[in-house]
């Protein structure tokens, strides 16, 4: 199965790279966008062809390395 | 004082580490590549700055995985003395050795010059040959060193004088202006709550020996001599 995982900062804490996109983003033209948030997206092959123990495993992924749960919150789709 | 010097791949503050230690403080140095374990009988560990593993992921989080990072945890537990310098202290973050993480720098820049830094705290084993609020001058050289917690983490290590270093003012003053990279309450460097486990962003070792203009990082690793009854052995250095 593959997974594809969204992981981005979680509401509240600053991210600098948003902000300065924001700003070119204005400077662009684009008077209306707001709270850019930026993360990352990667997609994992899941040699398993029971979805629930892929999705037990790419949880544990997510909580052990992909995703600092800190400052990050995550979240995955199994196809 | 025999110490560990960790490699990962991407460190490059690890030479800088074993010169200060072993030719400047004439101490015992064994560099340990990373997929080794420690050797028996270290007194101190240190994680030397770098970009290990390219700083993929985010700043540490590969390396926390790093064979020789279960012997640094066992290492810790059991009271040895580990030291983490600059990608060393977001290594210790990401292994959980220490609390809180590091964000990218709020100006998106990667930020190399001599900073500030107040001693909040000089009754440890990395801080105990300073003054308690001395001023050191001690370079930074980092993209990601935006220190940030939970309040309720950073109400603890601040009740717990945990936290060590603080950006300041030449003066010694704690203002937004000193703080170079957004960290939380000006943050430079914190210990955990055994006060065995420092992490540090500013890099003493570039910073310890007359030659390179500046000695005032010389004073942690005299600390940490300090702590274990040593001091600096006469340098093959001297009368060069």
């Amino acid at each position: 199965m593959k997974a594809k995982i969204h992981v981005t900062l979680k509401q509240g804490i600053l991210d600098p790279q948003g902000k300065a996109i924001e700003h070119a983003l204005d400077s662009l033209g684009f008077k209306n966008a707001a709270n850019v948030r930026v993360g990352k997206y990667m997609e994992v092959d899941v040699n398993e062809t029971d979805s629930a123990k892929a999705d037990a495993q790419v949880k544990q992924m997510c909580e052990k390395l992909l995703a600092n749960t800190v400052i990050e919150e995550y979240r995955y789709e199994l196809q | 004082m025999n110490i560990g010097v960790v490699v990962f791949p991407g460190s490059n503050c690890d030479h800088d580490c074993e010169y200060i230690f072993k030719d400047v403080l004439g101490q015992s140095v064994k560099m340990i590549w990373h997929k080794d374990t420690l050797p028996a009988g270290l007194d101190a560990v240190v994680l030397p700055g770098g970009f290990s593993y390219g700083d993929y992921l985010r700043t540490g989080a590969i390396a926390r995985f790093s064979p020789v990072m279960g012997a640094v945890k066992t290492f810790a537990r059991d009271g040895g003395l580990v030291i983490g310098i600059c990608n060393g202290f977001q290594i210790l973050l990401e292994a959980g050795l220490l609390p809180g993480v590091m964000l990218r720098n709020t100006s998106l820049n990667f930020i190399c010059k001599d900073v500030y830094v107040k001693v909040e705290n000089a009754a440890t084993r990395f801080t105990n040959r300073c003054e308690s609020g001395q001023v050191l001058k001690i370079p930074i050289a980092h993209a990601d060193g935006n220190y940030y917690t939970d309040p309720v983490t950073l109400g603890g290590i601040k009740a717990n004088a945990q936290v060590i270093f603080r950006y300041c003012t030449a003066e010694g003053k704690i203002t937004p202006e000193a703080n170079p990279n957004g960290s939380l309450d000006n943050i430079a460097g914190i210990m955990n709550a055994d006060g065995n486990v420092l992490g540090m962003m500013p890099h003493p070792e570039r910073s310890a020996e007359t030659l390179l203009g500046n000695e005032d990082g010389r004073l942690i690793f005299l600390s940490m001599l300090s702590a274990f009854g040593k001091s600096e052995q006469p340098s093959r250095l001297v009368g060069v």
